[in-house]
């Protein structure tokens, strides 16, 4: 019972129920007579905003956020770090130590992850008629928001929230993150926002989709409310977990870890922070203005009172492009970095890598105007639009030729983390070969908008995005947890799950191809064929994630196989620490040698050493 | 065969190389003669064919690209796999290797500007049946019908200045006709696209987004909303017609009879709607 008293998840619950009607109140005394709770909804929106914002507050403060600037204030020596213990409780709470964020980060982004894709078979259960209504048009809507939302927001930090709080101080030769409190942070943040996104069925749901366009979001429901404050945080989440990346990797690298040394996956987590920091301050002034037209009635975005719907659409694409590259930089790190310990040989062209993988994020600034080819804004610069994407396929060529150049007279070795990166090859090709015809003006006339589009995206996120996360969670959780992931299940897993991939998105280019336009409650009648098909091979993908959920639990949790320290034959340096890391990761900061790619060079030691007999590393 | 002795193993590059140019010779034409022609949106009109001829050119380009990876992956794959039971070796320490750099950033940078030249080249003939907004850079020579297209919440209405600004529910076009479309909105962002003929143009809310249309033969084609708009945004299509001239003249005729107790009541032409109650519509 002691336990359960104190700052915690249990307190961040109940003071965030307060913090919410205390919101909701004030509001009411602010906008309206009434303070009749769940009278007048309909259109007190500044009452749902502060609510939430009131819901975050207290959330934030019984997790025990204010404890350590309240302690600075009041002059106590504050405590460098919090919870870094052992047992469960420290997971269920604000806690400092780099390796419990990560496993949050897993679990909690799984969670989401999985109730975004509960969203994708309520799509396709809609579309297995052309006419048959399963849900009222308004309800399918909201299920499609609701799955973009989730998945574009929430899998922003996939990678970089589990593996990169994870390992980035592992593989820096460090023991903490620049700013522990702030990592945390960025975690609840986000799991806050997580819960918001869902309760807006309560308020009636929104209409947009995941962009969320003016006028049509400022016509929404107050369940639109919930859509803004979440990307908000999202948004929030995303540059602090930036900053705190970048902090890192530039001033906490142990000694001899120089910027050629890194390891490809923290040159991949470095490009990939700097896209968050720079883009998703945009994605949080975007939505507060379009709060602001909702709530207290500006018209940024109302062409009717002065506004322009243009100022939305270019705003939300400036973070919006950046942002599917904050999606797809991470996996091309992975890749990188598994392919030379299967492949036993070094990464090929470490530096065409690296300039690759900035290449990409620096390009990804110039292109956004594609999304918007035939809004009839600024015709006479769609040519530089078209060049400047096209132009992105010569970075992104980089991380192919460097990949398939590591595997060139390799010792190749198909374990499920590498199935998994090589699928990613065959998705980004996909992927990224439609891509070109998007980026096409004449083409992008038919395709745009169309299910090509989301064939495309989907191709590049689900194909590049979430087979990477699987690669690198078969390939760390074993580091993370203890215990090895079953090898067969995992084999059964990927299998299942790239044949219904390709099952289930490949016909989505020809109905695209056909006409069928994105986000429809209802399509032309010829195309029933294709929908099914596609709606009964997403079914069968959903149930392979399933297959991997259990074998994710029958693992961990019943099996138990310990696993060995180094599994795979590695040479970096995570896999010469004992599995799971022990609190404080290293008992002296270690000093690099080499990269950790010395495969077949001679090297037989380890790419890190711990100075024998030196006077303590730094902390 | 394996990297453990000490005898050079056969020529892999020839090998992976050979294979590639023989497939892609192969592929390539087939591609370009029985695939690309075959892509949608079909020949409805000038700008629909058009962008047939686009997706077989960049089809055709990109098919090479697709047999390279496949050739190479096919090869690596099954020929560099760790031997079953064999002990754990390393491959060959080969970090870099300044030609195959070379090579390929040549290589993608020459596909890629040339794509981007030809869509360019492509863009500026017609515009390509997309909206190209108030001022359009790309416009066909010669006489156009202008027909307007009022996008709202769920519905599209035509409007046709050249016959006393008759509107209908039905989009109808003279065959073999340049056609210039003003598309525009009422409330939210709708796309106006006419799948068949290969226009897609956003409408917007107080802004007069122009594309250019050819027509060819008779045909019927079909009209959805490609953009997110609201409740009914999947509900949101209609079918059109593209009809001869003679036909054309007298559905005119016959229309402007119906509307013609109502016609009276009708704004004045403009290029935009303002859904304003109190300020004259136009």
């Amino acid at each position: 019972m002691r336990r359960l008293l104190g700052f915690n998840l249990l307190t961040g619950i109940v003071l965030g129920v307060v913090g919410w009607y205390v919101g909701w109140y004030a509001a009411h005394s602010i906008v309206g007579p009434s303070i009749d709770y769940f009278g007048d909804t309909d259109y007190n929106e500044l009452s749902v905003v502060l609510a939430y914002l009131g819901g975050v507050i207290g959330f934030l403060i019984g997790l025990g956020f204010l404890n350590y600037p309240f302690a600075r204030l009041r002059g106590y020596p504050p405590s460098l770090r919090e919870k870094e213990t052992a047992g469960i409780g420290r997971y269920f709470g604000l806690c400092t130590d780099h390796k419990v964020v990560g496993i949050q980060y897993l679990i909690g982004i799984g969670v989401f992850f999985f109730i975004g894709g509960l969203n994708a078979m309520l799509i396709r259960v809609e579309l297995l008629s052309p006419s048959r209504q399963v849900f009222p048009a308004g309800t399918y809507l909201t299920i499609v928001g609701i799955h973009g939302t989730m998945m574009m927001g929430m899998m922003s930090s996939a990678i970089l929230g589990p593996f990169g709080n994870y390992l980035i101080p592992i593989l820096i030769g460090a023991r903490r993150m620049a700013f522990p409190r702030i990592e945390a942070l960025t975690f609840w943040l986000l799991m806050a926002g997580g819960v918001i996104l869902e309760t807006t069925v309560f308020f009636g749901g929104f209409p947009t989709g995941w962009t969320g366009y003016a006028p049509l979001s400022i016509q929404g429901n107050p369940g639109m409310d919930c859509y803004l404050l979440f990307f908000a945080l999202v948004g929030i989440s995303m540059t602090l977990l930036g900053l705190n990346m970048i902090a890192t990797i530039v001033t906490m690298r142990a000694p001899g870890l120089t910027w050629t040394r890194l390891p490809i996956f923290v040159w991949g987590v470095l490009s990939t922070a700097i896209l968050m920091v720079l883009a998703a301050p945009v994605l949080i002034a975007t939505l507060s203005m379009a709060l602001l037209d909702r709530t207290v009635q500006t018209s940024f975005f109302i062409p009717s009172a002065g506004g322009s719907n243009y100022l939305y659409e270019n705003l939300f694409w400036v973070f919006g492009h950046p942002e599917v590259y904050i999606l797809a930089l991470p996996g091309f790190a992975i890749v990188l970095e598994i392919l030379p310990v299967f492949a036993r040989k070094p990464l090929w062209g470490y530096r065409l890598a690296v300039a690759g993988l900035l290449g990409v994020s620096l390009l990804s600034w110039f292109v956004w105007q594609h999304h918007l080819f035939v809004s009839g804004i600024n015709g006479d610069l769609r040519p530089f639009y078209m060049l400047s994407t096209e132009l992105i396929s010569i970075p992104t060529g980089f991380t192919f030729l460097c990949g398939m150049m590591t595997l060139w007279r390799g010792q190749i070795r198909y374990t499920v983390p590498m199935l998994f990166c090589l699928a990613w090859f065959f998705n980004f090709l996909i992927g990224g070969l439609s891509g070109v015809f998007l980026s096409d003006v004449p083409s992008d006339v038919t395709t745009h908008g169309s299910f090509f589009s989301m064939a495309h995206f989907h191709y590049t996120i689900m194909g590049g995005l979430i087979f990477t996360f699987f690669a690198g969670v078969y390939y760390w959780v074993p580091k993370m947890t203890g215990f090895t992931l079953n090898e067969r299940m995992g084999k059964i897993h990927f299998w299942w799950m790239f044949i219904a991939f390709n099952a289930t998105f490949a016909p989505l280019f020809a109905a695209g191809f056909l006409g069928q336009p994105r986000r429809v409650v209802t399509y032309p009648a010829d195309l029933t064929f294709i929908n099914q098909w596609v709606s009964v091979s997403a079914f069968i993908l959903g149930a392979s994630l399933l297959f991997f959920l259990f074998n994710f639990v029958y693992s961990l949790v019943f099996a138990r196989v310990p696993a060995p320290a180094d599994p795979w034959g590695s040479k970096s340096i995570e896999w010469q620490l004992p599995s799971p890391v022990p609190v404080y990761n290293f008992t002296k900061i270690p000093v690099f040698s080499s990269d950790p790619y010395g495969y077949g060079e001679g090297a037989t030691g380890p790419v890190a050493v711990v100075p024998a007999g030196a006077p303590g590393g730094r902390d | 065969m394996s990297e453990t002795t000490p005898q050079p193993g056969p020529n892999h590059t020839r090998r992976v190389v050979v294979a590639w140019i023989v497939l892609s010779i192969v592929a390539t034409p087939l591609v370009a003669i029985f695939v690309g022609p075959s892509i949608p949106p079909g020949n409805g009109s000038d700008q629909a064919s058009q962008q047939v001829v686009d997706n077989t050119v960049m089809l055709s380009l990109l098919t090479p690209v697709i047999c390279l990876l496949l050739v190479y992956f096919v090869y690596a794959l099954a020929q560099f796999r760790k031997p079953r039971g064999s002990e754990l070796v390393d491959g060959p320490p080969l970090r870099e290797q300044r030609t195959v750099q070379t090579l390929w950033v040549g290589l993608t940078s020459v596909v890629v500007l040339f794509l981007a030249g030809f869509g360019t080249y492509e863009l500026l003939q017609n515009g390509a049946g997309g909206g190209q907004g108030p001022s359009p850079v790309a416009v066909p020579s010669g006489p156009k019908m202008q027909v307007q297209v009022i996008a709202q919440q769920w519905e599209f209405t035509y409007r046709y200045p050249a016959y006393g600004g008759l509107e209908t529910s039905q989009l109808v076009l003279p065959a073999d006709t340049q056609i210039e479309l003003h598309v525009t909105s009422l409330d939210a962002v709708h796309s106006f696209w006419a799948y068949q003929l290969g226009i897609k143009a956003d409408a917007n809310p107080g802004v007069d987004n122009v594309a250019y249309l050819k027509t060819k033969g008779p045909r019927t084609f079909s009209v959805h909303c490609a953009e997110l708009c609201g409740l009914w945004h999947g509900y949101m299509f209609s079918q059109g017609k593209v009809v001869s001239e003679s036909d054309f003249a007298a559905w005119v005729k016959q229309q402007q009879e119906l509307f013609a107790s109502v016609a009276q009541y009708m704004p004045p032409y403009a290029k935009t709607y303002y859904p304003d109650p109190q300020r004259r519509a136009g």
